[in-house]
């Protein structure tokens, strides 16, 4: 039987060479898969994001614990999958038309994904149609939606609308960061969330889940 | 140190400019669209915005070529055409300082994280080693890289722009952590000066990012940091949306008054980021009684 506080240990320390290690020898030895990511991952990737709010992590440290989480994730999730075990909720994620940056927006997918969240990534200068889309054909219950620019921002309202006029907005929780952001442009646009960081869009997206 | 910044050092503190963007968005330009492109399509309106920053007081002024870099360009449509939006450029701001301000022509970052592998340490170098030898063949005073977030990154493009043998400024944003002193990735201002310095690069500096009274503090730790003289272009705050038009709240008077207490620490350049206008410069002359 592996030291399951060494996944925990691992997950923290961004060790995804231990993390798939421990995660494989545990599942073979008949761990129950969900034991492993509730019981070990998600609180050491709670606590990286712990440690990210008192400055002792950054966005690369943040970066490796997630990619270490998702490796073993690659091995859990089939088992998952094949038992009919749902993730936590399916996030169509994108840098909103008009704006090319991805580094926030990728940190946020790799973080939600590492939070036990199907991620359907679809990259930048994402038209209002294509988030539609992707709620009405794969069902994603989050929209989550980025923009680095005061000029791009906008968009993020004119894809709220589109979820409105094809009448799927009730059907999402609608979510949103980047840098120039506020909560009050939330409110203003009617989103249903804002977070200033990576690590806080994960709570927001579990508690939209009603998981928070 | 270089003979230009010891000249223009030898004068007092010296004005740079303020946002471009804004000032082009002001003029046409759509929301979405790459500034950078009008070098090519719209000379006329960038040399406006050069020309009003000079008139404001500027005795340096940048140039439009922020993201000209071949990764930042991509797959856009003017993918390709990065040399020849960075000549442009030089061109275009040489143009209209016409011998009454000098020329530092911006670098800024690819867009791209290092370490999540979408682009290796060599395409980056390269790519910033041929927008600064475009500059440079453009006839730029000095590059200025500047926005970085990552401090590997701006190594790179320091060296890069080393190569030209120009004198390099160098600054990055302090936005992040909880009390906004560190870069994205978690530099601090001490790390930055230090690797900075010894890249090669003549100015250190911080833009962007929080509003100007952040940048007390950050001039402060630089300059403690490194002998090297200290480059800020803060922003005008975070804007807020005002019938979907950003908007930033403070004055350029408000935005002076902090100037004083930036000089008293030693501050060589001073100028804005985003939110600022040429007005702003304005400001900052009259503070200082020219």
């Amino acid at each position: 039987m592996p030291d399951l506080k060494e996944l925990y240990e691992a997950v923290v320390r961004g060790d995804a060479k231990t993390t798939q290690a421990i995660t494989q020898q545990a599942l073979a030895e008949g761990v129950d898969p969900l034991e492993l990511v509730n019981g070990y991952m998600v609180p050491a990737m709670d606590e990286v994001g712990r440690r990210f709010e008192c400055n002792e992590y950054f966005v690369p440290e943040l970066l490796i614990s997630a990619r270490a989480m998702k490796g073993a994730l690659e091995l859990v999730r089939p088992i998952l999958t094949a038992r009919g075990d749902q993730p936590l909720g399916r996030v169509a994620i994108g840098t909103v038309r008009g704006d090319l940056h991805d580094i926030g927006k990728n940190l946020v997918a790799s973080l939600l994904e590492g939070g036990g969240f199907e991620v359907i990534d679809l990259g930048v200068n994402v038209p209002p149609e294509k988030f539609i889309a992707t709620i009405t054909e794969k069902q994603a219950n989050i929209v989550a939606m980025s923009a680095l620019l005061t000029t791009t921002m906008p968009a993020m309202k004119t894809t709220i609308e589109g979820l409105k006029q094809a009448g799927v907005r009730d059907k999402v929780k609608v979510l949103i960061g980047g840098a120039p952001i506020t909560q009050q442009y939330a409110d203003e646009i009617g989103a249903d969330g804002y977070s200033e960081n990576a690590v806080g869009a994960v709570a927001l997206a579990k508690k939209a889940m009603g998981a928070g | 140190m270089h003979p230009l910044i010891q000249q223009l050092l030898a004068q007092g503190p010296v004005i740079t400019d303020g946002a471009w963007g804004t000032q082009l968005q002001a003029r046409g330009l759509a929301l979405g669209e790459f500034p950078d492109a009008w070098n090519l399509s719209r000379p006329d309106a960038v040399a406006e915005v050069a020309r009003a920053y000079i008139e404001a007081g500027s005795q340096i002024i940048l140039t439009n070529t922020f993201g000209a870099n071949s990764i930042r360009l991509g797959d856009h449509a003017a993918a390709g055409k990065a040399p020849e939006i960075n000549r442009r450029g030089v061109e275009i701001s040489r143009a209209a300082a016409a011998g009454r301000a000098h020329v530092f022509a911006s670098i800024g970052p690819t867009g791209k994280l290092l370490m999540n592998g979408d682009v290796t340490s060599e395409e980056m170098r390269a790519a910033f080693a041929e927008q600064a030898l475009a500059l440079a063949k453009g006839g730029a005073d000095a590059l200025v890289v500047e926005t970085m977030s990552d401090l590997d990154e701006a190594v790179l493009a320091v060296e890069a722009a080393g190569q030209t043998g120009l004198p390099v400024v160098a600054c990055m944003v302090f936005d992040s952590g909880k009390d906004k002193d560190r870069t994205m990735m978690g530099t601090t201002p001490e790390q930055a000066a230090r690797t900075l310095s010894e890249a090669g690069a003549e100015v250190i500096g911080a833009n962007c990012g929080q509003g100007i009274a952040g940048f007390v503090g950050i001039g402060r730790r630089l300059r403690a940091a490194t002998d090297r003289p200290i480059w800020l272009k803060p922003n005008a705050g975070l804007p807020v949306m005002v019938d979907g038009h950003p908007q930033y709240n403070v004055t350029p008077e408000e935005f002076a008054g902090y100037v004083p207490q930036l000089l008293e620490l030693g501050v060589a350049f001073v100028g804005g980021c985003c939110g600022t206008r040429p007005d702003f410069v304005t400001a900052i002359r009259r503070q200082l009684n020219r």
